[in-house]
C-alpha cells in the first residue's frame, strides 16, 4: 500500500504526549515514527534500554505508552525483548493468548553500539520476531554527553573534550547497521527524519512485519549533545542525509539497496556549522579537520555505493 | 506409588523442570550446573515438554530473558553457578524488585579469583541480598523436593519473589544417588498453573513494567519487597506441609539433628551436613550430647526459630562455605550470632570458614569442632571467634589437625612455603 501522510497521522498516537524529553530530541520523534508503523489491530511490547528515553517516557506511576511496555536494565533491551517474544511464542502455542502482537526495542547508541551490543548480537543470531531500533544521538546523553562508540571523530563530548593538546574524539564512529548486517538478519536499515516520514515509516513497517530479528538505525539529533537550535531538528537531519555522513539504505536478505541518493551531495561542513559540539572544527587552523572529515565520509559513501549496485 | 530412581543432582533437578513444564527456559553453560539445561533441552528435542528453551549468549542475558518472559505473563526457569550468577547480578535485584516469582535452579560453586570449580557458596551468599528467596539442599533428594516447592512459594500472592534453589555443585550436582520421585501428574497438581495477576501479553489491560523509581516512590518498592520477604515465612511452611502430605517428607526452615539435649551443636548449610551428622552419631556413641542444625531456607532467615532451637545449648560453631571478607566472620555467623542475641542466656559462638573452593571437610575435621566446642563449654572462654579450618596455615583453634593429617596423609603434595 503507498505511503499516505495524511492517513499515517490520523492514527492515534502510542507514544503519548506529556513525556520528559527535550524539546528538538529526536528519540520521542523515531518512536513515534516506528510505533505509528505498526496495523492498528496489533498490539506490541515495547522494550527499552535505560537512557533518556525510558527516564523520561516511563516515571512512575506515569507511563507514556499505550501499549505494554517493559524495562529492566541498560545492556539487555534485546535480551529483555526475546525473552518477551520467547513467552509470546509458548502461550500462543498454549491457547493463551489470542491477539497477535509485536515486539519493537529502543535503545540509543550507549546502550546498542556499546554496553548492549553482545545481547543485541546475541538476539541477531537467534532470530527473534523482533525489531530492535537504536536511536542513535551519538554520544550518552543522558549522563552529560560523554562519547560512545558512536560519536563520530571530533566531535566535543565531555569525556572528549576539546582542549590545548585534544580535538575532541579521536577515533571514527563505528558502523552498527553493517555489523548487524554481517549477523545475516533478513531485514537491516538506516533511516532519520526526512520531509513527510515516508522512508522512516516504509523501513519500520517492513522491520516490524518482516519474520524474524530486524534492525533499524534511526539518526536521532540531541539538541543538548549536539547543541543546535530545537527548531532545527529537521533541518540537520536533512544535511546528515544531503552530506552523506548519514546515508539511509537498507539491506533486505542480504541485498543492499540505497533508499535515498542526494540530488547534489553537500559538503560536510554544512552539517558540522549548524552543532556547537564540531565549533571548534571551523577556528583558523583547523582546517584539516574538516578536509580530514570530508575525506572519510568520501570514502565510506563510495564504499556504500559500490555495495548498493 | 512413587517411582525409585538413581539420578545425579542436577538430572534430578532437570527431572523436576520436565515435571514442572515451565513455560520459558533461558540458560548458558556454566560449570557445574550445565548438565541441568542439558537435560533439559533434550526433553524438549523430543517433545516431552511445551518450553521455549532460549540458549542465550550470557548468563546476563539468561537472567533477562526470564525477567521478561515471566513479566510476559509465563513461568520462567534458569540454572546456574559462580561466575554466571555473578553476571546475572545486576537482574537479580531488577527480578526480585519487579516481584517476579523466576524459579533458578543454583548449583553452588565457588566465584573466580582464583579461578576454581569446585563447591563453596561465595556464589549465593555473595547474593543473599538481593530480595531472592533462597532454599538449600542437603541430598539430591533435597534438590528435587525443593525445587518443586520453589514456584508454590514464590508465586503466592503475597509472595510474588524470585527463588533459588540451591544445591552443592558436584558434591551433589555429578554424584548419583537414590531417589523417589514423584509421578508427572502428582507434580503438576502440586505445583498448580501459574495464574499471574498482570502481565504484558495481557489483551485489554496493558502493563508497563520496570520504570524509573525515583526517590518519591523507590522507598515504598523496597518497603513492600522486604514486607513480602516476611511473609514468605508463613508460606515456605504451609507448602513444605502441602508436600509433606504427598510424599511423606517433611521439610522447615531448617533441620534439627539430635538437637533435644545437645550442650554443643553445629550449624552449617547444604551437603557437609551429612558429614557432620556421621561425626554426631559417633560422637554420641561415646556419650558426648553433640547435635547439629542444617539450615534449609537462609533467605528468608529463620531468627526466632533458630534462636529458640539453639537456646539450649553451651557453645555452637558456625560453618561458612563462603569468606564475606568482613574480617569477623563469615555471613551465617553474622545472622546466627544476630539471632542468638535477644536470648537471656546465649551460648558462647565460634565461626569456622571451611571447604573453600571443593577443599574437603570430614568427621575428623567435624569430631575437632565438637572438641573445641567441649571445651569451650569447660572454660566458657572461646579463643578466637572468627577461625579457618582445612587449610595449610594454622588457624584459630590451638592446633591445626587438619594441616597435620594433609602433611602425613598427602606428603605427596609437597607442600612448600613458596606455594603448590
Amino acid at each position: 500500500m503507498a505511503y499516505n501522510f495524511k492517513q499515517e497521522m490520523e492514527k492515534p498516537e502510542r507514544l503519548a504526549g506529556g513525556h520528559r524529553l527535550c524539546a528538538g530530541c529526536g528519540a520521542s520523534v523515531a518512536v513515534r515514527g516506528v510505533l505509528r508503523a505498526l496495523e492498528p489491530s496489533d498490539r506490541a511490547v515495547v522494550t527499552n534500554a535505560t537512557g533518556c528515553l525510558e527516564v523520561s517516557t516511563y516515571l512512575y506511576p506515569y507511563t507514556a505508552y499505550e501499549d505494554s511496555y517493559i524495562h529492566s536494565a541498560f545492556e539487555n533491551a534485546a535480551a529483555t525483548c526475546g525473552g518477551v517474544e520467547a513467552a509470546y511464542r509458548v502461550l500462543k502455542k498454549k491457547g493463551k493468548i489470542e491477539e497477535n502482537f509485536k515486539f519493537i526495542t529502543f535503545g540509543g547508541d550507549g546502550g546498542t553500539y556499546d554496553i548492549g551490543l553482545q545481547s543485541l548480537s546475541g538476539a541477531m543470531e537467534r532470530g527473534h520476531d523482533m525489531v530492535y531500533v537504536c536511536y542513535d544521538n551519538e554520544a550518552y546523553m543522558n549522563t552529560g554527553i560523554q562519547r560512545s562508540s558512536a560519536t563520530p571523530r571530533f566531535a566535543d563530548a565531555t569525556t572528549t573534550p576539546v582542549g590545548r593538546e585534544s580535538y575532541g574524539k579521536t577515533q571514527r564512529k563505528k558502523n552498527l547497521t553493517e555489523i548487524i548486517a554481517a549477523h545475516n538478519v533478513p531485514y537491516a536499515a538506516q533511516t532519520t527524519f526526512l520531509g513527510n516520514f515516508k522512508d522512516l515509516h516504509e523501513k519500520a513497517h517492513k522491520a516490524i512485519y518482516t519474520e524474524g530479528a530486524c534492525f533499524l538505525n534511526v539518526l536521532a539529533p540531541c539538541p543538548r549533545g549536539w547543541r543546535y537550535d530545537m527548531a532545527e531538528l529537521a533541518e540537520l537531519c536533512r544535511l546528515a542525509a544531503d552530506t552523506c555522513v548519514w546515508p539511509l539504505y537498507e539491506i533486505e536478505e542480504g541485498t543492499w539497496k540505497l533508499s535515498y541518493e542526494p540530488k547534489k551531495k553537500l559538503p560536510i561542513e554544512e552539517f558540522l556549522k549548524k552543532q556547537g559540539r564540531f565549533k571548534h572544527m571551523f577556528t583558523k587552523g583547523n582546517e584539516w579537520m574538516i578536509e580530514d572529515a570530508q575525506q572519510y565520509v568520501d570514502q565510506q559513501w563510495q564504499r556504500l555505493l559500490d555495495k548498493c549496485k | 506409588m512413587a517411582i525409585r530412581d538413581r539420578l545425579s543432582g542436577n538430572e534430578a533437578v532437570a527431572i523436576a523442570m520436565k515435571q514442572i513444564n515451565p513455560d520459558v527456559m533461558g540458560a548458558f553453560p556454566i560449570t557445574p550446573s550445565t548438565e541441568i539445561p542439558q537435560y533439559f533441552s533434550s526433553y524438549v528435542a523430543d517433545g516431552l515438554v511445551d518450553t521455549e528453551f532460549v540458549a542465550v549468549e550470557s548468563e546476563h542475558s539468561a537472567m533477562s530473558t526470564c525477567i521478561a518472559a515471566q513479566a510476559a505473563g509465563a513461568r520462567a526457569v534458569t540454572a546456574t553457578s559462580s561466575c554466571g550468577m555473578a553476571l546475572m547480578w545486576e537482574l537479580l535485584y531488577v527480578a526480585s524488585s519487579y516481584r517476579l516469582p523466576i524459579t533458578m535452579a543454583l548449583v553452588n560453586r565457588a566465584l573466580t579469583g582464583p579461578i576454581n570449580i569446585n563447591n563453596d557458596h561465595s556464589d549465593s551468599m555473595g547474593a543473599r541480598d538481593s530480595g531472592w528467596i533462597q532454599i538449600y539442599s542437603e541430598t539430591n533428594q533435597e534438590a528435587y523436593d525443593n525445587f518443586l516447592q520453589a514456584m508454590p512459594i514464590g508465586e503466592h500472592k503475597d509472595i510474588r519473589l524470585p527463588v533459588m534453589v540451591c544445591q552443592d555443585g558436584f558434591i551433589t550436582s555429578h554424584a548419583v544417588e537414590n531417589m523417589d520421585l514423584l509421578e508427572d501428574d502428582k507434580v503438576r497438581d502440586f505445583v498448580g498453573e501459574y495464574q499471574p495477576e498482570h502481565y504484558l501479553l495481557q489483551k485489554d489491560n496493558t502493563l508497563a513494567v520496570g520504570p524509573y523509581g525515583i526517590s518519591a516512590y523507590y522507598m515504598e518498592f523496597k518497603k513492600q519487597q522486604a514486607e513480602a520477604m516476611k511473609s514468605a515465612k508463613k508460606v515456605i511452611l504451609e507448602v513444605a506441609e502441602a508436600f509433606e502430605q504427598v510424599t511423606g517428607r517433611k521439610y522447615g526452615f531448617f533441620e534439627e539433628f539430635m538437637m533435644e539435649d545437645a550442650e554443643v551443636a553445629v550449624v552449617l548449610i547444604g551437603s557437609s551436613a551429612g558429614t557432620g551428622k556421621a561425626a554426631v552419631d559417633a560422637l554420641r556413641q561415646q556419650g558426648k550430647k553433640a547435635g547439629l542444625i542444617k539450615i534449609r531456607v537462609f533467605r528468608p532467615f529463620p531468627m526466632e526459630e533458630l534462636a529458640e532451637a539453639l537456646s539450649h545449648v553451651k557453645a555452637v560453631a558456625v560453618m561458612d562455605k563462603a569468606e564475606s571478607f568482613s574480617a569477623a566472620g563469615g555471613p551465617l555467623f553474622a545472622e546466627t550470632r544476630s539471632a542468638l542475641y535477644d536470648l537471656p542466656q546465649r551460648p558462647n559462638l565460634i565461626n569456622y570458614v571451611y571447604g573453600l573452593g571443593g577443599r574437603d571437610i570430614t568427621v575428623t575435621d567435624f569430631e575437632e569442632i565438637y572438641s573445641q566446642l567441649d571445651s569451650i563449654v569447660e572454660t566458657r572462654q572461646t579463643g578466637p571467634v572468627y577461625r579457618h579450618i582445612g587449610q595449610r596455615e594454622a588457624d584459630g583453634a590451638e592446633k591445626d589437625v587438619t594441616y597435620e593429617r594433609y602433611q602425613m596423609e598427602n606428603n605427596n603434595w609437597r607442600w612448600q612455603s613458596n606455594g603448590l
